[in-house]
């Protein structure tokens, strides 16, 4: 349990405006953690804080042992960004632009260029930055930022205008690192795709983090009910079987299927009652609260917060 | 090491842009034309014709290196940061004055080359030419290509002191312009002023010495037109040579502080900066 980015109390104003208020957590290496907001939420300023192209009012960061705000760099060898609108100079190749973040991190140029392939550019890596499209400059965005071994990747949303297929092999790599004991932070507002991928959720609003934690254990602290589907038989139009508990929700979704909001505990005992009362289920589909309903409810909660 | 790393990128940028190439062509173009426009003046009999060339190209000089170098500098930060490369770049493992002195070296070089080349064309061709040129102004020529080069230093400096202080690529160029209306014509036409004010009463040789070192551009004027006895016949300045007292010696020194003070105060700027 090595923690690779630390941050502490962390404040950073901009004139009148606080981007991020008094947050503080932990990365461990080897986490997969995915951070969520709103546009403004102060995402992308705690990703410049841990790079200190910014220093925060108050409290501190620390990253792979360097202290940023002090211009302490070395650590940066083993980090890789990508920022969310990435840019390079558009009078160089692909390959030359790839050539260059290499000897900066003082990795090989032969291992960098072979990234180029694993993203896709092939042979546009030798055309000019300038003529390329988005997606083009988010592969070598995606390239620069996997130079090396990174042991802590900031990523800003890092799969806008990428292509599905693509996109698959981004968290394939990601994943790879991660397991490979790297850090890997992702922003994103593709929350379907972290849900399944991301073993650890922050959730900013208005610079203030209001939630952090494991998708599970957000579940059990939002305490939003778990989506039980059953396909019945047998049932008029509009009635609701007799085993359904008076307290629970229950909604006829079509001609088939009923569904009933149950609450995390009770889970088990709804489908209990629902098997043991006869044959009439023909099937049954479970769906835990997704982490866009975990998201709203948490923003939800805070925007209702003093 | 990184510093090598970012200038060598700044040179093949440069290239890439045409930057290299327009700036040698220019400089070449003109110089060319001034060594054989220039020499009509002292007639085909010129034995001393590149005496003549040093004299008008370093008049020349003044205006157009001063401008090619507040080009390129002045969008060295400013721009990097609103086209969103810096902040990659930044990312990296290399501090800020490692970035901001890479960049001065390379822009550096694709001058010096442009000068280089330009220049020495002149020379080449008035050699050519079958001019007979001797070694004292082959040694006031070299002298003059190498204040050159250290005159596009000066500016570099400070272009890169103005983009770090600035908000938008606009105000940077703004500011480049008017600080070179005012470094190449505006201050030496109120000194003149003020010397045809004051008649000579109370502004002392020194005092006039310390307000020309002031200005990069009136430094490079003394040394090399009052620098050279062979040229400063020619230059007219012969007998402002005489009278003073600031030695080449003070005036390199002069220009190679109007350059690192600049580009230290550029580096305290951009380590401050926040993007």
């Amino acid at each position: 349990m090595t923690s690779t980015v630390r941050v502490t109390d962390v404040t950073k104003e901009y004139g009148r405006g606080k981007a991020v208020c008094g947050a503080s957590f932990e990365l461990i290496a080897g986490e997969l953690v995915a951070l969520i907001g709103h546009n403004g939420a102060g995402k992308t300023t705690l990703m410049k804080l841990m790079l200190g192209l910014i220093r925060p009012t108050s409290g501190s960061v620390e990253v792979l042992g360097d202290n940023p705000a002090a211009g302490e760099f070395s650590g940066r060898r083993q980090l890789g960004y990508l920022p969310e609108n990435v840019a390079f100079d558009a009078a160089l190749t692909a390959r030359e632009t790839q050539a260059f973040y290499a000897r900066l991190k003082r990795e090989p140029v032969a291992k960098a260029l072979a990234l180029l392939e694993t993203v896709g550019l092939g042979p546009a890596a030798r055309r000019r930055v300038g003529t390329y499209s988005k997606g083009m400059r988010q592969r070598l965005g995606l390239a620069q930022a996997l130079i090396g071994h990174p042991r802590v990747l900031l990523l800003d949303e890092p799969t806008t205008g990428l292509d599905p297929e693509l996109r698959q092999t981004f968290y394939e790599i990601v994943e790879r690192l991660s397991a490979e004991g790297a850090t890997v932070l992702l922003s994103s507002h593709a929350l379907t795709e972290l849900e399944e991928r991301a073993g650890r959720v922050i959730i900013m609003n208005r610079g203030i983090k209001v939630a952090d934690g494991s998708i599970e254990r957000l579940r059990n602290i939002a305490r939003l009910p778990t989506r039980i589907r059953l396909k019945v038989t047998g049932l008029a139009p509009r009635e609701i079987p007799s085993w359904v508990p008076g307290d629970a929700t229950c909604r006829r979704l079509n001609g088939r299927t009923v569904e009933i909001d149950a609450a995390p505990e009770r889970k088990i005992e709804l489908l209990h009652r629902a098997t043991a009362a006869g044959t009439s289920v023909e099937d049954v589909e479970v769906v835990p609260p997704s982490l866009d309903e975990l998201y709203a409810h948490f923003l939800r909660q805070s925007e209702q917060a003093p | 090491m990184n510093v090598l790393i970012i200038a060598a990128k700044e040179i093949h940028q440069a290239i890439r842009n045409r930057w290299v190439l327009a700036a040698t062509l220019l400089l070449a173009a003109l110089a060319l034309s001034l060594t054989f426009l220039g020499s009509a003046p002292t007639g085909a009999v010129g034995v001393r014709a590149l005496d003549v060339v040093i004299v008008s190209l370093s008049s020349l000089t003044i205006f157009l290196v001063p401008l090619i170098a507040l080009l390129i500098s002045h969008d060295a930060i400013v721009g990097d940061m609103e086209r969103g490369t810096m902040l990659l770049l930044l990312s990296y493992p290399v501090a800020r004055w490692q970035v901001l002195l890479g960049k001065f070296l390379g822009h550096l070089a694709v001058l010096a080359f442009a000068t280089w080349l330009g220049y020495g064309l002149a020379a080449a061709a008035l050699m050519a030419t079958g001019s007979r040129i001797d070694q004292d102004s082959l040694a006031a020529f070299v002298a003059m290509i190498g204040s050159s080069v250290l005159l596009g230093a000066v500016f570099v400096a400070i272009g890169y002191l103005v983009s770090a202080l600035v908000r938008d690529r606009g105000t940077a160029a703004g500011i480049s312009i008017g600080l070179w209306l005012l470094l190449v014509l505006i201050y030496d036409m109120a000194l003149l002023g003020l010397l045809a004010l004051d008649q000579g009463r109370n502004i002392s040789a020194s005092a006039l010495n310390a307000m020309l070192l002031f200005n990069p551009t009136d430094v490079y004027r003394l040394f090399n037109l009052t620098g050279f006895a062979n040229v400063s016949t020619f230059a007219g300045m012969a007998g402002l040579a005489q009278s003073t007292s600031l030695s080449a010696e003070v005036l390199l020194l002069a220009l190679t502080l109007w350059t690192v003070v600049p580009l230290g105060f550029a580096a305290l700027a951009f380590s401050r900066r926040e993007l």
